[in-house]
């Protein structure tokens, strides 16, 4: 049992490659994703995954698949879209929500436009689901690098991050570091979202962000806690999404989002903290 | 007066009949189903024969949806040149739909065809399936179409023409022997280069993964070997054991090198020639010509091509 799960990625190097390239992920995009579902901003998250795509779809037709070009296309695109709604949502009757809605579906249908005009329907396929089977050299430093600048940018701005999450107006009361670190907050979720796009493609670079935080809710109070848990799921499910990809012969990318959508499903139902099976446990009255 | 005036009547009918006549004696009129039959009759029916093609340059004959468009292009046709052997699956509902009342010409007579398996997703007429299911004895075995591939058949296809020619024209018989002659020697040139070309590789390095299955005559007459891929073939997503099996394959079997176009995804073609050595090959030219000033404009040019890319990626 242990041989058929370590077998493939002694046998083949892209095995390798591409494992290394999820769990780099793994480790960057959960914490984000804790902080995205704590800050109540999920779906955000997910508008702003597909608002990197016209950025990323200019980089591809201008340069191929380069993962420079595109990187730094979606990187564009994405920042432009979150500060243009925030910017709308300060200063017009529209609010956060709505304005960033009317983005991105924009920024999606343009960038849908752009490759369909340009590329083939194929092409379009890949940008939007990646290949993690395929990462070179430059992918995986790309990522790597994004996952290094990330956790060390995290670390920094922890506690007002947290302080953020919970108490806001608190915040802004005592320090002037709320609006900056919103702002790089915004930063590293687009960051991370390129990172995610390059081996997972747009569609699926959220699932590896946001749904190990969603199953960590089940498991942990404290934000340390929900982080730990969101990086060991996502660690887990890589590993997992990569080998049923190899025995069951089903596409790696969805293969992965899949396994951390399991795992999201066996929280809810088992997790220590608001697991659905453990209100079916009697408990102790209490008693004098 | 009534009768000049018969006469003129009968005069202006006969110079009608005349004039008529003499556009008949112009230009063959001859439809070709795709382009590489379209070059063939060219070469062999110069300036005497009008050819147009249904299915044009870089055009795809197993998918082809005749238009009414062809539909009108046939019905005034004189020859209408096929391939044959279950290539133009749409041929007999184009025919019935036209009216065609000329001569069919199928130019693959007298070629010696091969079977190959029927791979899932080749897109095959169903009725072109069902009509070669019936001949053949071994379930899931169909005819190859693409005779072509080999040199030698495609002489048999230029003396199909030729005679096709000199009987719907037999004023032109001294041009299309002419032409057919001359074309013929072109051909054999072509073939002793071919087989000149592919003798310079050293044998270990006669194989290639394609996924075309439009080789198989080509690969017989010139000692290439034609491995299909297992696993990434398609444009959809690949699965890590599709990988996995391709990699598998090409270390066990030693393959030099890969032509897989329709895997779009360069980058998952460049981890696999990272992974296990293998040159990943041009493109190879099967079904179709390209445009007059394209790569690949007529049927000797189409060898030239592919043998080119052949010993480019099997020569190192």
């Amino acid at each position: 049992m242990i041989d058929a799960a370590i077998q493939p990625f002694v046998e083949f190097a892209f095995m390798r490659r591409a494992l290394v390239g999820c769990l780099a992920i793994s480790l960057t995009a959960p914490p984000i994703g804790v902080f995205l579902v704590l800050r109540r901003m999920s779906l955000m998250g997910d508008a702003m995954g597909h608002a990197i795509l016209p950025g990323a779809a200019i980089g591809y037709l201008l340069a191929g698949l380069s993962v420079f070009a595109m990187s730094l296309g979606g990187f564009a695109a994405g920042l432009a879209v979150a500060l243009a709604a925030g910017l709308v949502a300060r200063s017009t009757v529209l609010r956060e929500d709505a304005s960033l809605a009317g983005f991105y579906l924009v920024s999606l249908a343009l960038g849908v436009m752009l490759v369909s005009v340009r590329g083939s329907n194929v092409d379009l396929l890949h940008v939007l689901f990646g290949t993690v089977l395929a990462l070179d050299d430059a992918a995986l430093l790309l990522i790597a690098a994004i996952a290094t600048v990330s956790l060390v940018v995290l670390a920094v701005i922890y506690r007002p991050l947290v302080l953020e999450c919970f108490d806001p107006e608190f915040l802004r009361s005592v320090s002037p570091l709320s609006s900056p670190t919103h702002l790089l907050f915004l930063v590293l979720v687009v960051l991370n979202l390129v990172a995610g796009f390059q081996a997972l493609g747009t569609l699926m670079a959220v699932g590896i962000m946001l749904l190990p935080a969603v199953s960590a809710k089940f498991w942990g109070e404290d934000v340390s806690s929900m982080i730990g848990v969101a990086v060991a799921t996502a660690f887990a499910a890589s590993f997992t999404g990569l080998l049923m990809s190899y025995y069951l012969n089903v596409p790696t990318g969805p293969a992965v989002i899949l396994a951390c959508g399991g795992f999201y499903f066996l929280s809810m139902l088992v997790g220590v903290k608001g697991g659905l099976l453990w209100r079916l446990v009697p408990r102790k009255h209490l008693e004098a | 007066m009534r009768n000049r005036f018969i006469a003129l009547l009968g005069a202006l009918l006969v110079l009608l009949g005349v004039a008529s006549a003499g556009h008949a004696a112009d230009k063959v009129k001859a439809v070709a189903s795709f382009s590489i039959l379209g070059d063939m009759v060219k070469q062999v029916g110069g300036d005497r024969v009008e050819v147009t093609t249904l299915v044009g340059p870089n055009g795809d004959a197993h998918v082809f949806n005749p238009t009414p468009a062809d539909a009108k292009t046939l019905a005034g046709a004189d020859i209408f040149f096929i391939n044959g052997l279950g290539f133009e699956g749409w041929m007999e509902r184009l025919e019935n739909a036209s009216g065609f009342k000329g001569a069919l010409v199928v130019t693959s007579g007298g070629v010696m065809p091969i079977t190959i398996r029927e791979e899932e997703g080749h897109d095959h007429d169903a009725q072109a399936e069902a009509e070669a299911e019936d001949d053949d004895t071994q379930a899931g075995q169909v005819t190859d179409p693409h005779a072509w591939q080999n040199l030698f058949n495609g002489k048999i296809y230029v003396a199909n023409i030729r005679d096709a020619l000199i009987a719907a024209d037999p004023d032109g018989k001294a041009v299309y022997e002419a032409n057919a002659t001359k074309y013929l020697a072109a051909i054999d040139a072509e073939d002793a280069a071919v087989k000149a070309a592919i003798a310079k590789l050293p044998p270990a390095r006669r194989k290639i993964i394609t996924s075309h299955d439009a080789f198989g005559y080509f690969a017989n007459a010139y000692g290439l070997e034609i491995i299909s891929p297992e696993g990434i073939s398609t444009e959809s997503e690949a699965s890590a054991q599709d990988v996995a099996k391709i990699i598998r394959q090409i270390r066990a079997e030693h393959i030099p090198a890969v032509f897989i176009e329709n895997v779009t995804d360069r980058r998952l073609l460049d981890q696999i020639a990272r992974e296990t050595g293998v040159k990943i090959g041009g493109v190879l030219y099967s079904d179709a010509l390209s445009e007059p000033d394209g790569p690949v404009p007529t049927y000797l040019g189409m060898f030239r091509r592919n043998v080119g890319a052949l010993t480019a990626a099997l020569s190192s």
